[in-house]
């Protein structure tokens, strides 16, 4: 908990230095042109709040992984996981979509339509076949209540994985709506923006996935 | 490039044209503070129906047969969980953060309307699946608004069973829509001001509410992740906060479960919370106290990075809540140091409100007056702060009355009377009407008076070592006569400060209809919502073009001046220069 609690107040720090830098010192008392104005903001809104949400899933899986961490501590009732095998397969499916996501979002900025369509739909396709693999992760850990009663380990299993599949479907939701305007003739400059945030998203969940699997091999 | 801004950029915003649009399912963001402001409100208002409940029960023990201890403690955990998260955050943030931010900035709208207006209706959602709670079998969880476990979730607890689901379900709705509208005010702040409004010129409502943001959007997921755990504990049975332990004579199946955890989770969001609801109310009562002393704040800069050293440092002082559950003495000191330092940026707070006042032109109206009182009661609030942060100190008080005087002086009491302020100083703009002011006055002092003649006393009976969270106190040796007079007296207090309350509602309402037409500026304020061309703002705030900003929000009584103010959209006279760089020499 203290840990998380340096990583918070340094990420705090990097902010609040970064505004510092840029703005805070300036005399806003005093007349003439000052530093900072929005205009010198280029991103758009919609990315800006992605970052931000991005910042919120991180606190949220950081919490959770922390709590994780203490529980274990505290020892009482522990018994490792064993990590199912399926769930290297996962991994490579999740950066597989990340890829393709990627290369989507590459192809609609290079106007090359067809490329587009194929790396979208794989890309969707992989990361629904992520979400079947974690169900079959499930089935490999312990797949009754039985299981997740009496081993603190798996419950935590079960919460992490469902709570990053549940942000997984959310992506796909605004993914998919992209794909159907895709699907709809809409031109590849209007779904740019879209599909970029989504490959930036996907990177992201990939990052947490991975923060996640080491934890669960690992600690 | 020539300079368009933001929303001046995209499609045009969504222009409501049925009732429905307009006032129901609405995407403006001046229709959202107001449905926010409506619905947290009345919610307040159930959770101070259930204070005066308790306080009949404490100060006249055994004369009203309806209030039983089971019944005592749901008002309890629900009066504290409503107050701080459903009345309090949601008012600051929702209400307030989301009128004056557009309109603060310089913007048409939030830039994530549709978002804002789900935000809405989400905690909407929120707020009724925690009052259905008091209608299913069982009722209210009587946890304790810190709904620790074991015993939230043990039969014993009134409301073990739905009470505490339904709660800890109606906060995860909450987080969602706090979120949505969280990830709106920053971005918005961020990316949606106006010509010329550099982050520096931004009025420090606009900077306190953009700080309680960040700091919501980062602490709540620790509510969540500690409510989605105990709802697990709660029903499926697993043991992520449950001991190994006997209930009413039966074992239970949870092993090894940490209490620990829970509260850790718990005061990691609930530290913050303190700052989330306290850092809003900060940034108003700056602009409230500027404004009607008619003189620049003092310190803006200071001011400016106080808040963001306060919204970093309340990230790490959360284990002072912890003292009593028991850890390691270097934790306790270290915990002890970071509550002592954050008590630095908050006085130079203090001290900058003070000095803001010196030698200023103060109007006492209704919104003066409550910002005057709260800098009384926070400084009260903050220096028995002082108290409670010392592990030494703490233990023998933690339990006591001394810690419910505290922290509702800090954080209830000194909010309250900024909201009140606030609703004053805002109701012009937000009706376009102007409020009876004696009745404001007699409401400013019945509250002011009488939160004083309620939590001063509730110190000294901590002192006395009175326990807080009893339902009676019977005749317990230690305890002279005189606990039992204060506490009738303190009841009595309590009774007129909630009947003051209905003389603001009377007065707000009434006013709608019965008050004079308000002027587009009624306090001579310099910032930018009292620079609209309609009162109240029309949709889209700014008819066709957006305002540009040329100076900072404190440019009162500047010498040379027609006016006591230039308002921030006032082109920089040559003659004149700006605010105080004109000021020097004189």
């Amino acid at each position: 908990m203290s840990n998380y609690a340096i990583v918070i107040a340094l990420l705090v720090g990097v902010v609040a230095w970064y505004l510092v830098a840029r703005q805070l010192t300036a005399k806003s008392w005093q007349s003439g042109e000052q530093p900072g104005d929005v205009g010198a903001l280029k991103s758009a809104p919609a990315r800006i709040g992605l970052w931000v949400f991005m910042a919120v899933v991180t606190s949220l899986f950081g919490l959770f992984l922390s709590a994780y961490a203490m529980r274990m501590h505290h020892g009482v009732g522990w018994c490792h996981l064993t990590i199912p095998p399926i769930l290297w397969i996962n991994t490579l499916v999740l950066v597989a979509a990340s890829v393709a996501l990627q290369l989507a979002s590459r192809a609609v900025g290079r106007g090359q339509r067809t490329m587009a369509q194929l790396a979208l739909t794989a890309g969707g396709a992989l990361s629904i076949a992520f979400l079947a693999g974690q169900v079959a992760g499930w089935q490999a850990v312990g797949p009754s209540l039985y299981f997740i009663q009496g081993s603190p380990a798996i419950a935590f299993f079960y919460v992490l994985t469902i709570a990053h599949g549940l942000h997984l479907i959310g992506g796909l939701y605004v993914l998919g709506r992209s794909a159907m305007r895709f699907a709809g003739g809409a031109e590849l400059i209007d779904l740019r923006q879209s599909l970029q945030l989504c490959s930036i998203y996907w990177h992201f969940l990939l990052l947490v996935w991975l923060v996640v699997f080491a934890v669960l091999l690992y600690l | 490039m020539a300079y368009v801004a933001i929303a001046d950029r995209d499609a045009p915003i969504h222009d409501p044209h049925t009732f429905i649009e307009k006032y129901i399912w609405s995407q403006d963001h001046k229709v959202i503070a107001i449905q926010y402001s409506i619905v947290a409100i009345f919610v307040g208002l159930v959770a101070l129906v259930l204070s005066g409940l308790m306080r009949l029960q404490l100060g006249f023990p055994d004369q009203f047969h309806f209030i039983d201890p089971n019944q005592y403690y749901q008002f309890i955990t629900m009066h504290g969980m409503i107050m701080v998260i459903y009345l309090l955050t949601a008012l600051f943030l929702g209400g307030f953060g989301n009128y004056l931010i557009p309109l603060m900035c310089g913007a048409r709208d939030m830039v994530f309307p549709y978002m804002n207006m789900l935000s809405f209706w989400v905690y909407l959602l929120a707020v009724i699946v925690l009052l259905a709670s008091f209608f299913v079998p069982g009722g209210p969880t009587g946890a304790g608004w810190t709904l620790y476990p074991p015993q939230a979730v043990l039969p014993g607890t009134p409301g073990a069973g739905l009470g505490i689901i339904l709660m800890l379900v109606s906060l995860g709705i909450f987080i969602v829509a706090f979120t949505m509208g969280g990830l709106n005010y920053v971005t918005t702040v961020l990316q949606a001001r106006c010509k010329g409004m550099t982050l520096m010129r931004m009025p420090l409502s606009v900077w306190g509410i953009f700080m309680a943001t960040i700091l919501g959007l980062l602490a709540f997921p620790a509510l969540l992740v500690s409510a989605v755990m105990m709802t697990l504990d709660g029903t499926l049975g697993t043991s992520f906060f449950m001991p190994a332990m006997s209930s009413m004579g039966e074992t239970l199946g949870h092993n090894g479960g940490s209490p620990l955890l829970f509260q850790h989770l718990f005061w990691f969001f609930g530290h913050p919370e303190v700052y989330i609801v306290a850092l809003p109310a900060f940034g108003i009562v700056s602009d409230l106290l500027a404004t009607h002393a008619r003189k620049n704040i003092f310190g803006y800069r200071m001011m400016v990075w106080a808040i963001l050293a306060i919204g970093g440092l309340s990230f790490v002082v959360w284990a002072h809540h912890m003292y009593v559950s028991g850890m390691n003495p270097y934790f306790g000191f270290f915990f002890a140091t970071t509550t002592l330092i954050i008590a630095v940026p908050t006085a130079i707070k203090v001290y900058n409100w003070v000095l803001t006042l010196w030698k200023g032109n103060i109007h006492l109206r209704v919104p003066m007056l409550f910002a005057i009182g709260f800098i009384f009661t926070f400084v009260h609030g903050g220096l028995t702060g002082l108290f409670l942060g010392n592990v030494t100190v703490d233990l023998p008080l933690s339990d006591t009355y001394f810690v419910v005087g505290h922290f509702h002086m800090v954080m209830g009491v000194s909010p309250i009377l900024v909201v009140f302020g606030a609703i004053y100083h805002w109701y012009p703009k937000i009706t376009g009407r102007m409020y009876n002011e004696r009745l404001g006055k007699v409401h400013f002092w019945a509250t002011f008076l009488g939160t004083y003649a309620i939590y001063l006393p509730m110190h000294y009976l901590g002192i006395l070592g009175v326990p807080r969270r009893y339902y009676a106190l019977g005749n317990t040796e230690f305890l002279p006569d005189s606990v039992h007079t204060i506490n009738a007296a303190i009841t009595i207090a309590a009774l007129i400060v909630a009947a003051s309350v209905v003389l603001f509602l009377y007065n707000m309402i009434t006013s709608l209809w019965k008050g004079e037409k308000a002027p587009p500026n009624p306090w001579g304020a310099t910032t930018l919502e009292w620079q609209t061309p309609d009162t109240p703002p029309h949709h889209g705030n700014w008819g066709p073009k957006l305002p540009v900003v040329h100076r900072w929000a404190y440019d009162y009584s500047v010498p040379g001046a027609p006016d006591d103010f230039i308002p921030q959209n006032e082109p920089v006279d040559p003659k004149l220069g700006a605010g105080r760089d004109h000021g020097k020499g004189h």
